[in-house]
């Protein structure tokens, strides 16, 4: 079986911090790693690899040339090849043209059978990418797995964790899956697989590599545009109480609660 | 598709059905197209796809629909990700809005990118603000990303549709008004149309939640602090009493406390209830992340320097285990007297 593992360097979630003075909150920008929902992404692909003989993994990511630190990581965990799709001409993509890119890429390296994708990144918060790119390469989007239940001869069965259950669902191969957190535990990379992610060669490809018009990529290529970005302020002045006597404490909750309308 | 491909007019929503009923969500989703359909002098219309869903349309224009587009057929008593975005693709390439809206719930983040990405639009996810940009009568969509800490404004400038999902809870449906008339469309189409690569097996409830916390007017959310799995039942009883939903931090949900589709956060899911009761829950800002835009918050917490209490608007310092049967029993005092008075 062949799997693809989209993945997405991000900035590390766990340096964000809350201003002091402006209650926004602040991260290092140096800091990256792979975005935490795509660690389950990634198991899941080997998770199959362990239990399907001959099945190979390759991790597509689309960044800046340093993004490799994440699919590193993701080979580190137990997938067998790294390709990065950098360019000058890929800065400033939206989620569209994110997708014509991946899946042009994905075009490039032939066919497969599975593609996978975290449920959406940490940083942009979209999770538009994954399903437009199973449109772009013409097969079903199957979004939100919690659970794979069957897989072979064509066809895979899944759990999607949708609002207020569980859908189950067939689908014919190939297929986009993304998945949930609820769908495993990822695996901490061993040493035999840290070595091997650091000796792993990554595939860098650009633009004209992977056959790819400017006009589909990047800022050019990208229908819409920030215009404005703006920090918002989470703090709230709130009244803060003592809750030594819960009777009385209790009291002055209701009565809050009662104010507003709630009770 | 290209602005300059034809002429594109008129706002449209997408309905949403679950067995055959409409799913309120959908309401929701007209009162923020009626705005911008008024504010942009154009019709409203909302297209909704299912089976047995046509004596149901008339409830889209009750809500403030001018128009409904309806497509029913026993293949789309289910959501398959190519029927209804292809479905959607032919509605959109022959009646060309200039702006399609869904809310952003599973089904509209999951066929919404599908379509943007066969009409060659942008789509611009789980907006908390829409307006139209008066000189230029373009659509104003403003989202918040990394976990709310930076809010973004973006426009889609020269292709239609302009797209976005508009996250669940930010605007109030408006109310129904039977009087209101409006054209009914029953669009048919040939039936290879309706061949799915997919097919629906079945569909488990999820028995411990009351209402999808993304949904929930009231949540009431536990954290490490609640210190076992058994303390959660505290916490459901509450939620019983305020008629509100379970949510969790992660660590509960990392410690096998209670199932993820209950968990606020950065990883989790985002909620803007009308109330959010934080219990034991010191405040991560991956955390804060995913409730900062709950219209009110309650945080109890036994740590003063807790970051929760910064974003609380009514907090307390203290045992949770003190505080919490006291509540909960105040609580059901009232509803009890509540229930005599009213009989």
């Amino acid at each position: 079986m062949r799997i693809v593992v989209l993945v997405k360097q991000v900035p590390s979630t766990d340096k964000v911090k809350l201003d002091e003075k402006t209650g926004t909150m602040v991260r290092s920008a140096m800091e990256a790693e792979l975005n935490p929902l795509d660690l389950y992404a990634v198991e899941e692909a080997v998770r199959i690899k362990e239990k399907t003989e001959g099945t190979e993994i390759t991790v597509i990511s689309m960044g800046p040339p340093n993004a490799t630190y994440a699919i590193r990581e993701a080979i580190a965990m137990g997938c067998d090849k790294g390709v990065l799709l950098s360019d000058s001409a890929f800065a400033g993509a939206d989620t569209w043209a994110t997708a014509c890119t991946l899946s042009s890429g994905v075009k490039k390296l032939g066919e497969f059978d599975l593609i996978f994708s975290g449920e959406r990144a940490t940083d942009g918060e979209t999770g538009q990418v994954g399903p437009s790119v199973a449109a772009q390469l013409d097969m079903p989007a199957l979004t939100y797995v919690s659970k794979i239940r069957e897989i072979g001869d064509g066809k895979i069965v899944v759990e999607r964790a949708i609002e207020g259950g569980h859908e189950v669902v067939e689908s014919s191969l190939p297929a986009l899956l993304s998945v949930v957190k609820e769908i495993n535990e990822p695996r901490m990379p061993n040493l035999t697989g840290k070595i091997r992610a650091r000796k792993t060669e990554i595939i860098v490809m650009t633009a004209k590599e992977i056959g790819l018009d400017r006009s589909r990529t990047g800022l050019t290529g990208s229908p819409t545009r920030v215009v404005k970005i703006f920090y918002p302020s989470l703090s709230r002045n709130g009244i803060i109480v003592d809750g030594k006597d819960p009777e009385k404490t209790v009291e002055k909750l209701l009565q809050f609660l009662n104010d507003k309308a709630f009770i | 598709m290209k602005i300059n491909e034809g002429k594109f007019q008129g706002v449209w929503t997408l309905g949403e059905q679950r067995e055959g009923d409409i799913s309120p969500v959908s309401y929701e989703l007209l009162a923020w197209g009626r705005e911008l359909a008024d504010k942009r002098g154009t019709t409203l219309a909302s297209v909704i796809l299912g089976h047995n869903i046509k004596e149901k349309a008339e409830s889209l224009i009750h809500h403030g629909a001018d128009i409904v587009y309806v497509v029913d057929h026993p293949s789309l008593e289910h959501f398959t990700p190519d029927v209804h975005s292809n479905i959607l693709e032919k509605l959109v390439r022959e009646f060309m809005p200039e702006i399609f809206i869904a809310s952003a719930t599973t089904y509209g983040r999951t066929v919404m990118p599908v379509l943007a990405a066969k009409v060659e639009t942008g789509l611009t996810a789980d907006c908390t603000e829409l307006d139209i940009e008066q000189d230029t009568g373009l659509l104003i969509q403003t989202r918040p990303a990394i976990g709310g800490n930076v809010m973004a404004t973006i426009k889609t400038p020269e292709h239609r549709p302009q797209m976005s999902t508009v996250r669940p809870r930010s605007k109030k449906p408006l109310s129904k008004d039977e009087s209101r008339k409006g054209k009914i469309v029953v669009k048919e189409y040939p039936d290879e149309l309706y061949v799915s690569k997919v097919k629906f097996i079945e569909f488990i409830k999820d028995e411990t939640i009351a209402l999808p916390i993304q949904e929930a007017d009231t949540i009431v959310s536990g954290g490490k602090g609640l210190k076992d799995a058994k303390n959660f039942k505290l916490l459901h009883e509450l939620a019983d009493l305020l008629n509100s939903s379970v949510g969790a931090s992660r660590q509960a949900v990392d410690m096998g406390w209670i199932p993820y589709s209950h968990q606020v956060g950065l990883s989790g899911k985002t909620v803007s209830p009308r109330l959010y009761i934080a219990i034991g829950i010191s405040g991560a800002v991956q955390h804060l992340a995913g409730m900062s835009s709950a219209d009110v918050v309650v945080a109890i917490n036994n740590d003063p320097d807790a970051g929760i209490f910064r974003v609380c608007d009514f907090g307390i310092v203290g045992d949770i285990f003190e505080i919490l049967p006291v509540f909960i029993e105040r609580l059901r005092e009232r509803k009890t007297v509540n229930v005599k008075g009213g009989s």
